[in-house]
């Protein structure tokens, strides 16, 4: 029997029984779907959080207060006093004990509400230094951004995120207006440009003060130097790490630790981040994709429950088309076709119902999915297989009926 | 005349359970090229199992088997469905046609697993539905079909192979008089052309329209009668 003869008859059983055929293929539908979709959304978190980082700066070192384990993961439980102080950053800034650091920005943040008459607002409120902007590869879209004289001065003066700005101040241009936080006026002198790709509120929603004006006129309290974070720019790629070997070693010999073990600091690379970020991710991926491939699994037992029904069923047509002449292996080869083109009929319609979900999802749920050409081919790849491998012993039983057996059955 | 089928005492013992049954005890046959023969006997006499093995669809216990110069007694499954599609064509009680395929589809089955090609399939499909009567039938389905005419495409697939027998079991159990008279008509032209024709039937009135009438009885031949030629 030819192959092309093989597959016509297959085809023509599969749409005999429409109904029975649409319902099993519904179960190899709903597992790719799923396994489409799994892999679609990982990569689409793995993405996204990519993304957030990037939007951090590039080359950058972020330095936090509290002891690590190693140099990839960033522990939780920061110390309970900030260990890192505005004279940490100063030394890495010093180009001689740090020539492979561009620029350093020491960060200390609080969550704050700021009123504009009747309107208020909670924000990130960030003291920092002027070096922020090009550590963090920010730019204000108007006004200007803090400069040295308002860190001399402790000026009240503040750099408004886009998304806050457009919060406090519905109408008109913000610039030269004033924010009121704790009975302080802030006169607004910039409004930092918006990171369109960021997910993230807190790029867009957050309002930058001098350093000074932070910790002696906003916040204070017991530790007036001590910083969040010291963001660290390297001068380029190629001397990231050696930027963070002299950040290391500069801070390890300004708090006198001997041993890098006893470190009351850690230092993240956007890398280690990522690294950091993903593993949860892709702990996640993996389980939902546990998940569909035992969907799949199911759909693959239903493939093969149709295909022993369907045998039962035909007993009597395959009993005449071995009478008529047909090998044990023709009709094993046309049982095994049917289940395959029942499986590639499920996965081509579980990847287009996965493209659909791809479009969807976004709008609904917020989450981005990023579908791959490979991962849809490889999920009809296995659609086919699990056809296969589920038809195997259907179509065998088929096979191995003898034609008086098959003949004789009412 | 040559004999085309040559059956020599041949046995067939079934055992279910603890139980042998033996159907056949030592059963010879001859069938001579173009003969029309019947094959009759009460139900439990051996009948179809003489059946099954003259149709290659079951082996015998003992005995030889020649069909066509070819010994078929302990050939494998493999060749056993090869001399089946080659050298039988069978027309069955109960039609046995594919209700989804239409009528030139189910006579050019046996055409397929012998890897025909496909034009020359239905070519010689559509011809042995003429020879049938039934060329204007050719796109219907088997249930747009009388019974006297589904089994007019069923002996149209028993022709396609150009076998060197017709086996036909019970071709008229299903069908009323005048549809049996058709059929009956039908295995009368055919032999008239020179087919090798075994019928198998326990209608006595059937059986007549052979030209020789083979009586199994508990698994023996009882006796051989040459009956009317048609």
């Amino acid at each position: 029997m030819q192959w092309r003869d093989t597959v016509r008859t297959a085809t023509e059983a599969v749409r005999t029984h429409r109904l029975r055929s649409a319902l099993t293929m519904l179960g190899i539908l709903i597992g790719i779907t799923a396994v489409i979709l799994t892999v679609g959304l990982g990569n689409g978190a793995k993405a996204e959080v990519r993304d957030q980082i990037n939007e951090l700066g590039t080359n950058l070192l972020v330095v936090s207060p509290g002891s690590s384990t190693d140099s990839s993961g960033v522990r939780g439980g920061f110390g309970s006093s900030s260990t890192l102080t505005v004279e940490d950053a100063e030394a890495i800034a010093d180009p001689k004990a740090a020539p492979d650091v561009q620029a350093v920005a020491a960060t200390a943040t609080t969550s704050v509400s700021l009123t504009n008459g009747d309107t208020n607002w909670t924000t990130t409120l960030t003291g920092t230094t002027p070096s922020w902007a090009e550590v963090r590869s920010r730019e204000v879209t108007s006004g200007r951004f803090i400069d040295e004289d308002d860190e001399a001065e402790a000026a009240n003066v503040v750099v408004l995120g886009p998304d806050t700005a457009s919060e406090l101040f519905t109408t008109g241009n913000p610039v030269g207006q004033y924010v009121t936080y704790n009975g302080s006026k802030l006169k607004v002198i910039g409004v930092l440009e918006e990171l369109s790709s960021s997910e993230e509120t807190s790029n867009n929603d957050l309002a930058v003060v001098p350093f000074s004006t932070y910790s002696e006129r906003l916040v204070g309290g017991s530790s007036r130097d001590s910083v969040t974070s010291i963001y660290v720019k390297a001068t380029s790629e190629d001397t990231l790490s050696a930027a963070y070997q002299e950040t290391n070693a500069l801070l390890l010999n300004l708090h006198g630790i001997t041993s890098a073990d006893d470190a009351d600091f850690s230092i993240a690379t956007q890398e280690s981040i990522l690294t950091a970020a993903t593993s949860v991710d892709k702990t996640m991926t993996v389980m939902l994709g546990g998940i569909a491939v035992i969907s799949l699994l199911v759909g693959g037992i239903g493939v093969m429950n149709i295909m022993l029904v369907s045998v039962t069923e035909r007993i009597r047509e395959i009993g005449l088309r071995k009478a008529l002449g047909a090998r044990p292996r023709s009709i094993r080869r046309q049982f095994l076709v049917e289940a395959s083109v029942l499986g590639l009929a499920g996965g081509v319609l579980g990847v287009l119902l996965g493209v659909v979900g791809a479009v969807v999802l976004p709008h609904v749920t917020d989450t981005r999915v990023i579908l791959s050409l490979s991962a849809s081919l490889a999920a009809i790849a296995m659609a086919i297989g699990i056809g296969v491998v589920f038809g195997v012993y259907p179509a065998s039983r088929a096979a191995r009926l003898a034609p008086i057996d098959a003949l004789r059955s009412e | 005349m040559s004999a085309v089928l040559q059956l020599h005492d041949i046995t067939k013992t079934y055992a279910t359970g603890a139980v042998e049954v033996q159907a056949l005890r030592g059963v010879s046959i001859e069938i001579d090229q173009g003969e029309f023969v019947a094959i009759v006997g009460p139900s439990g006499s051996g009948k179809s199992t003489l059946m099954h093995i003259l149709g290659c669809l079951d082996t015998p216990t003992a005995g030889t088997f020649h069909l066509a110069g070819d010994d078929v007694a302990s050939l494998d499954e493999d060749r056993l469905a090869e001399v089946r599609n080659r050298h039988i064509g069978f027309v069955f009680q109960q039609f046995n046609l594919l209700p989804y395929l239409s009528a030139w589809r189910n006579v050019e089955l046996p055409l397929v697993y012998t890897g025909t090609d496909r034009h020359e399939r239905k070519e010689r499909a559509l011809a042995a539905l003429a020879q049938v009567g039934l060329a204007d039938r050719a796109d219907h389905k088997p249930g747009e079909l009388s019974g006297g005419q589904q089994q007019r495409v069923a002996i149209a697939r028993a022709l396609v192979t150009e076998p060197a027998m017709i086996l036909a079991d019970e071709p008229t159990g299903n069908l009323d008089s005048v549809s049996t008279a058709d059929v009956l008509g039908l295995l009368d032209d055919l032999h008239r052309q020179g087919r090798t024709i075994v019928l198998i039937t326990h209608e006595q009135d059937v059986a007549e329209h052979a030209e020789r009438t083979v009586q199994i009885y508990d698994g023996q031949v009882r006796t051989e009668v040459a009956g009317a030629v048609a």
